[in-house]
């Protein structure tokens, strides 16, 4: 998708398409999913400054003047996040999250890359409600900060968070060593995938490659 | 025949804080044994001696026959399982069985004797049906009694336990209390919690500063009230340590 030319529209309508059937298949509401797509907001601002920012030949449009090129990148740029997006958003909300851990150690992505994305899913809401706790402590001593110039103290929890995620860590660490860990995570549970698994995981890619091939055709 | 037997055990922090003077305990096979004693007198310390964690200083570890050294260290590490205080450090996989599977996976074992490893470490503590849930998603209790089980499946000798009470609620302790009785294994239990001690352990021993103060049946430690000021003990008011025997 990424490398599909900028000009072939029907290119993108087609993963368009793709997209909202695999969600109306996987019985995902296109709602939540466009919802859920809202994250990619922030980045799309510098998106919209591109026509105005570029430079080269420009097209008048309602008055405005603007870029041709800077029109075609921003295009580029949204089409190709939003589409990536849609499909990351489809992933995440039909696949739990063990078995898309479990997918990267069958696709053999390497397993200190695996453990260490596992840590992070795990420890998320541990260090999350750490951070809630200590926010609730601030304000129970009173302290609102509105202003930015108050962030001092926010600055130093996020110091002692660090310090007790680090501690938090060692002991981990120590628990991991009392149950025999040497240095290497052991592979557990990896799911056999059959042929029609394997047949059913490409036929979708393959039709986006087959998309993007015939686009640059 | 000794299941635990530590002599002269001396350790000191990198820092140079020496937590440990020469520390001397012998605990029998099948004996429950609590390890008391007010905040800093070194019982964590003391704990994750048992299984090499913390490197001793000086002084001797033996579990069974077996002397604690770098070539048996693995060995050693199966037969003594420590439940570490906060079962979120103790639970860190993805999810309950990954965990319960990785100290037996890390053995060495796979396919159906580790398939069944997991479920008879998970029916002792009552877990079976919560499997494939995250631990976050669980309960402190809940936790607790996974952290148990992640243990029981390397099948061990000897249970070492920091704080098993700490947080949790009084149904969910008796919970954990019933578990513990049920089970066949020497145990040494650090705790804060009077009453747990005596009800679990006949065996109690004192810890302040760094060595063993005293030891002896958990209800005459408990009544000997000179003994529990010297060493910041207390008992919880309305609390009769004679009553239970």
């Amino acid at each position: 998708m990424v490398l599909t030319p900028r000009e072939a529209f029907w290119a993108y309508g087609l993963y368009a398409a793709i997209i909202v059937a695999l969600t109306l298949g996987a019985r995902v509401p296109l709602l939540t999913l466009i919802r859920r797509l809202a994250v990619e907001a922030p980045f799309l601002i510098f998106v919209v400054g591109l026509p105005f920012l570029a430079r080269g030949e420009r097209i008048d449009v309602v008055g405005l003047s603007l870029s041709v090129e800077g029109l075609w990148g921003a295009w580029n740029i949204f089409v190709k996040a939003t589409l990536g997006a849609a499909t990351m958003m489809l992933l995440a909300s039909t696949t739990p999250i063990t078995s898309i851990l479990q997918g990267f150690q069958k696709l053999r992505v390497p397993s200190v890359i695996v453990a260490i994305a596992g840590f992070m899913i795990r420890y998320m809401d541990v260090i999350a409600s750490e951070m809630r706790r200590m926010k609730v402590g601030r304000q129970s001593r009173g302290y609102e900060p509105r202003v930015l110039w108050q962030a001092r103290a926010l600055a130093s929890s996020a110091g002692t968070l660090f310090i007790r995620s680090y501690e938090r860590g060692e002991r981990v660490h120590l628990a991991m060593m009392s149950r025999g860990y040497a240095g290497a995570m052991p592979e557990l549970d990896v799911v056999e995938a059959s042929a029609e698994d394997w047949f059913t995981a490409f036929l979708i890619p393959a039709v986006a490659a087959m998309t993007c091939a015939a686009a640059w055709l | 025949m000794n299941a635990l037997e530590v002599r002269g055990l001396a350790f000191a922090y990198p820092d140079g804080l020496q937590a440990l003077f020469g520390v001397n305990l012998t605990i029998s096979r099948g004996e429950r044994v609590a390890l008391l004693g007010p905040n800093g007198a070194g019982k964590t310390t003391l704990a994750l001696h048992l299984n090499g964690v913390l490197p001793a200083g000086a002084g001797s570890v033996h579990v069974g026959v077996l002397e604690l050294n770098r070539a048996n260290l693995k060995e050693i590490r199966r037969r003594v399982a420590i439940v570490f205080q906060d079962p979120d450090d103790q639970l860190f996989m993805p999810t309950v069985r990954e965990d319960v599977a990785f100290g037996p996976a890390n053995l060495g074992i796979r396919g159906a004797e580790l398939d069944a490893r997991i479920h008879d470490a998970l029916a002792a503590v009552g877990m079976t049906e919560h499997a494939h849930r995250p631990p976050h998603h669980l309960s402190y209790g809940q936790r607790r009694r996974v952290a148990v089980a992640t243990v029981l499946a390397m099948e061990p000798e000897i249970l070492v336990m920091d704080e098993p009470t700490s947080n949790l609620d009084p149904a969910a302790k008796r919970e954990l209390a019933d578990i513990l009785q049920s089970l066949d294994l020497t145990m040494l239990m650090v705790t804060h919690d009077m009453p747990y001690a005596l009800e679990l352990c006949e065996r109690a021993v004192v810890m302040n500063r760094g060595t063993i103060t005293a030891d002896g049946p958990t209800h005459q430690i408990l009544a000997d009230e000179p003994l529990m000021r010297a060493n910041r003990l207390e008992l919880p008011y309305g609390f009769d340590p004679s009553f239970s025997r």
